[in-house]
């Protein structure tokens, strides 16, 4: 909104403050991920378990053995949070949230409110929200309260210099067990010219100080796209380039196709089957040259964010003398209980996994703590993981796709709700999207489910819940769902199915039975 | 044919004339290509030329069309795809057989840099069997359209159509190959399936249909069972030439379903939206539905009350998932004639009673938005007529009329060896 002259001059006057505000901000959050002048614990004799990598993963496993009376050391190189924390989920979500709140002032009319006219975006509140966020956030992992539970945190590069040891700040630590669990980082595709021009990565661009008036998107993955609208909504004229024929790609062709007529609604240049070629710089602008099929053409930016994958770190941490066989494309290898090639030395999180999620991250982590400390033998492929994609819609899946049922022989039925049929998404005004849940056919039993929905990563957790415990959906049909709620969804799914099993033979029989107990009940 | 009123029967006479008077009016007599679209200018589209080719026995049994002028019109289109250049040529007429899908008019030449069209060279090709079975005379001509048909058919090369692929590719391009549009799930193509399973010289291996059919997706959509599409011509242009009732392939058997019934389910489905109307647009309802690929308003962004309304220029149009703005194919709800006769008669008269504009002449425009025409008291009608429009919407009165397209691809061997091949059994096949 554009303020009046007398809030213009208010606000230049408190902006030394918030500057002030800010450097705090930024100095809490430093003190609780990678404190100034931290000086590392003199080693311990042998550890039980020493982790490389404070991410979600390196968290929960230093933590989970810390609590069960393990001598446990926690290595990180970089900031304690890992990606999550400091250039991932948290800062992203963060920005969704501001984005999504200005989209959502543009369609005031859409929910009965009065249109706001000119909305003026003001992106420095915004990462300062941001920087806000993730200051709060750090608190409960911070660098204090992980040595306050027992936890010798070392900061530093770690390197193995043999089986059952690491060097870290040219300090040896020996161990009985080792967890790595050191992520991924971003992957940057190899096109002409992209260094000289420069670009953005989720690990740089929540440092923007400046909209890029001009946004050009490299990837229609899960960051991609997130960050394609979140930036559209901020302001920026954003394009997305993606070289495949849909976003998401292994995502159902459904909620790709919606999620794609909701970034075009916001006004994104889409620009799919489309691969980026080279980029230069022209003054202060970048130029993407682009081939879609036998169709050449340039974009002008400002900036280039490039979201295409990521790539698990395995560099310098000198696994060979560690005995631990790695690719620098897949990871480290494990087997199904997340043990490495050296049996004392286990990995957990994005080096590792196909799917790199916090929440994956974590579920492993657990695994691989309790096979290593406590001769579990739990194993990775008994997870049932789900995944979001926090656009607007939301984009979420668990369990089975048809067609990996297909590819395994199971006939599939699916129960597909349309949200539009959902009270509370109507009264939301959120109705755009589906539930499909995946049957194994001619049964209630949950395979899978997929949800495009403004709400589908809070609403898939019931659908997780029911795969993990075994539940059908005619279980789900007896658990009374709060009304009005968008997750009465699933009720209405299996509504649906309970319908499928009228068999004409049924109703018959319920009829005459209605009919004989008139004249007799 | 269900029992009609005269007056349903007057109606359908009205609009399948009114199709059938395109392939005349818009059409090159001394090739036969027929043009993409009624507009000025408008290239030839091979897919309208195969519907065009079926239409003339339908002409002809109608009495619209002498036997002998359909046969010369016919010959003259065979003619010309026989002969046409085949090669890697950016401006030749086809390559392995397959054909471009927009040709120029006159040159029949390549336009617009068009994609070599799989599934457009099998539509043009279910037009040559349709005339190859009906012409079966001894006359002279009639005896070289059927020697024409089979070898026009026999050169594709549909093995190499797969592009080292599970399943048949969509397009090739001699500037950039085959094309990678992740063309997956249910589609119109069981048609182009069946014809590349039959070819007596470069057939498609059993697995490439099981391929193709694994990407379906059975779902329940407002309580009807069926094989998901969203855009209704999925559900028809296969069904234009082969008559599903009661055969079935693998997927079919398991689900206890046809492919005509799915049809019938699929046309539930559409009229349920309109009824539902979840994003209220004006004029849908019962009696007014239909959601196809087709022409609309144009690519806009329009603030109507409290909503901007996106519109869309041609476009794949389908339910529930949309693509929706608000603009009905009318010639996709006829076309439903034959699966559910009942709400497509109700609709029909629907139209007619309350948009004369829609139906003037009773020559059904690609598509008409009464949303937009609240903002635009002229932009009710979509501009031009579409030739597969018209094309399918003479198929399908047709076979509901008499099944005659029906009868005449029961009688192909090919048609019946490919659906043997995919699988498919029971019914007309025993």
């Amino acid at each position: 909104m554009t303020m009046p002259k007398s809030e213009n001059n208010m606000q230049q006057n408190i902006q030394p403050a918030i500057e002030a505000r800010s450097d705090q901000i930024d100095a809490a959050y430093m003190k609780n991920v990678h404190p100034e002048g931290w000086k590392n614990p003199k080693p311990a004799g042998v550890y039980n378990l020493v982790v490389i990598g404070a991410g979600p993963a390196g968290l929960v496993a230093a933590r989970g053995a810390a609590a069960l009376g393990a001598k446990v050391a926690l290595i990180e190189r970089g900031a304690i949070g890992g990606d999550c924390l400091n250039v991932g989920c948290v800062p992203s979500k963060t920005l969704i949230r501001t984005a999504r709140t200005y989209a959502d002032m543009r369609a005031a009319r859409n929910y009965g409110a009065q249109d706001p006219g000119v909305i003026d975006v003001d992106f420095q509140m915004a990462m300062e929200r941001i920087r806000s966020i993730r200051a709060r956030i750090s608190k409960s992992d911070s660098i204090k309260r992980l040595s306050e539970e027992g936890i010798d945190v070392c900061l530093g590069a770690a390197r193995f210099s043999g089986p059952t040891s690491v060097v870290v700040d040219n300090q040896t630590l020996h161990f009985k067990k080792a967890l790595i669990a050191t992520g991924a980082r971003p992957m940057i595709p190899d096109v002409a010219g992209l260094n000289d021009a420069g670009y953005l990565t989720n690990e740089t661009v929540f440092d923007l100080t400046e909209l890029p008036r001009r946004l050009l998107v490299v990837g229609g993955g899960p960051l991609g796209c997130e960050l394609a609208q979140a930036f559209c909504r901020l302001g920026s004229q954003v394009t997305i380039v993606q070289d495949e024929a849909m976003f998401l790609p292994g995502e159902e062709r459904d909620a790709a196709q919606l999620l794609s007529g909701s970034l075009a609604r916001d006004g994104i240049e889409i620009r799919l089957n489309t691969t980026f070629e080279s980029a230069r710089r022209e003054g202060t602008s970048k130029i993407a040259s682009l081939r879609s099929v036998d169709y050449a053409s340039t974009i002008e930016c400002d900036a280039i964010l490039v979201g295409v994958g990521r790539a698990p770190n395995v560099d310098n941490l000198n696994l060979e003398a560690a005995g631990v066989r790695y690719d620098s494309a897949e990871g480290i290898s494990v087997n199904d209980f997340l043990q490495t090639t050296n049996n004392r030395i286990y990995a957990a999180g994005d080096v590792c996994l196909e799917h790199k999620f916090t929440h994956t991250a974590d579920a492993s982590a657990r695994i691989a703590l309790q096979n290593a400390l406590f001769l579990g033998r739990k194993r990775l492929s008994s997870l049932t993981i789900p995944w979001c994609t926090y656009t607007d819609p939301e984009i979420a899946h668990v369990g089975m796709y048809v067609r990996e049922a297909t590819a395994k022989g199971i006939a599939i039925n699916t129960i597909t709700i349309l949200m539009h049929d959902v009270d509370r998404a109507i009264t939301d005004g959120e109705e755009e999207g589906f539930v499909k849940i995946h049957l194994r056919s001619g049964t209630d039993q949950i395979l899978g489910a997929t949800m495009v929905a403004r709400h589908a990563g809070e609403m898939i957790n019931d659908v997780t819940l029911a795969i993990e415990r075994g539940l059908g959906l005619r279980a789900l049909s007896k658990v009374i769902h709060a009304y009005p709620t968008q997750a009465e969804a699933f009720k209405k799914a299996a509504d649906a199915y309970n319908r499928t099993r009228l068999t004409t033979t049924l109703k018959f029989l319920s009829k005459r039975w209605l009919a004989w107990s008139r004249g007799h009940l | 044919m269900k029992n009609l009123e005269p007056s349903d029967e007057d109606l359908l006479e009205r609009f399948q004339r009114a199709a059938f008077n395109y392939f005349m009016e818009h059409a090159n007599d001394e090739n036969g290509l027929v043009a993409d679209k009624s507009t000025q200018g408008a290239p030839a589209s091979i897919a309208a030329v195969g519907f065009g080719l079926s239409g003339y026995p339908i002409g002809v049994e109608r009495g619209w069309l002498t036997r002998d002028a359909a046969a010369k019109r016919t010959l003259a289109t065979l003619q010309f795809f026989w002969n046409s250049e085949q090669s890697e040529d950016p401006f030749a007429t086809g390559y392995k057989g397959f054909f471009y899908h927009f040709l120029d008019m006159k040159s029949g030449k390549r336009v617009w840099q068009s994609e070599l069209s799989m599934i457009d060279t099998a539509l043009l090709l279910a037009g040559i069997l349709v005339v190859g079975t009906y012409f079966d005379q001894d006359g002279a001509n009639e005896r070289e359209i059927r020697h024409l048909a089979d070898a026009i058919y026999a050169r594709v090369d549909w093995q190499w159509a797969r592009g080292g692929q599970a399943t048949l590719r969509q397009g090739w391009k001699p500037e950039a190959g085959f094309l990678h549009y992740g063309w997956e799930g249910y589609s119109e193509a069981i048609i182009l399936y069946v014809l590349g399973l039959a070819s007596p010289s470069h057939p498609i291996t059993d697995d490439c249909y099981e391929g193709w059919t694994s990407t379906y997706q059975w779902e329940n959509i407002y309580g009807q069972e069926f094989l998901y599409a969203g855009p209704l011509f999925i559900h028809h242009f296969s069904h234009a030439w082969i008559d599903f009732a009661e055969i079935q392939d693998p997927f079919m058997r398991e689900k206890n379903c046809d492919y005509f019934e799915n049809t019938r389910r699929a046309t539930f489905v559409q009229q349920e939206y309109a009824r539902r109307n979840p994003y209220g647009y004006e004029g849908y309802g019962e009696n007014c539905w239909g959601f196809s690929a087709g022409e609309g308003p144009g690519y806009k962004n329009i603030r109507i009350g409290s909503k901007t309304r996106q519109f869309f220029g041609y476009t794949a149009r389908g339910v529930p998932f949309g693509p929706d703005d608000g603009t009905i194919c009318p010639s996709a709800m006829l076309s439903s004639l034959p699966f559910a006769p009942d709400i497509t008669l109700a609709a029909l008269r629907h139209l007619s009673s309350h948009y004369p504009q829609v139906i003037a002449n009773h020559a059904l425009p690609s598509g008409f938005n009464p949303t937009f025409q609240s903002i635009d008291p002229t932009g009710l009608v979509t501009e031009g007529r579409l030739g597969l429009d018209q094309g399918i919407t003479l198929l399908m009165i047709e076979n509901f009329r008499s099944g005659l397209i029906w009868k005449l691809m029961r009688q192909c061997p090919t048609i019946a060896n490919g659906l043997s091949r995919a699988g498919f059994a029971g019914g007309w096949l025993k």
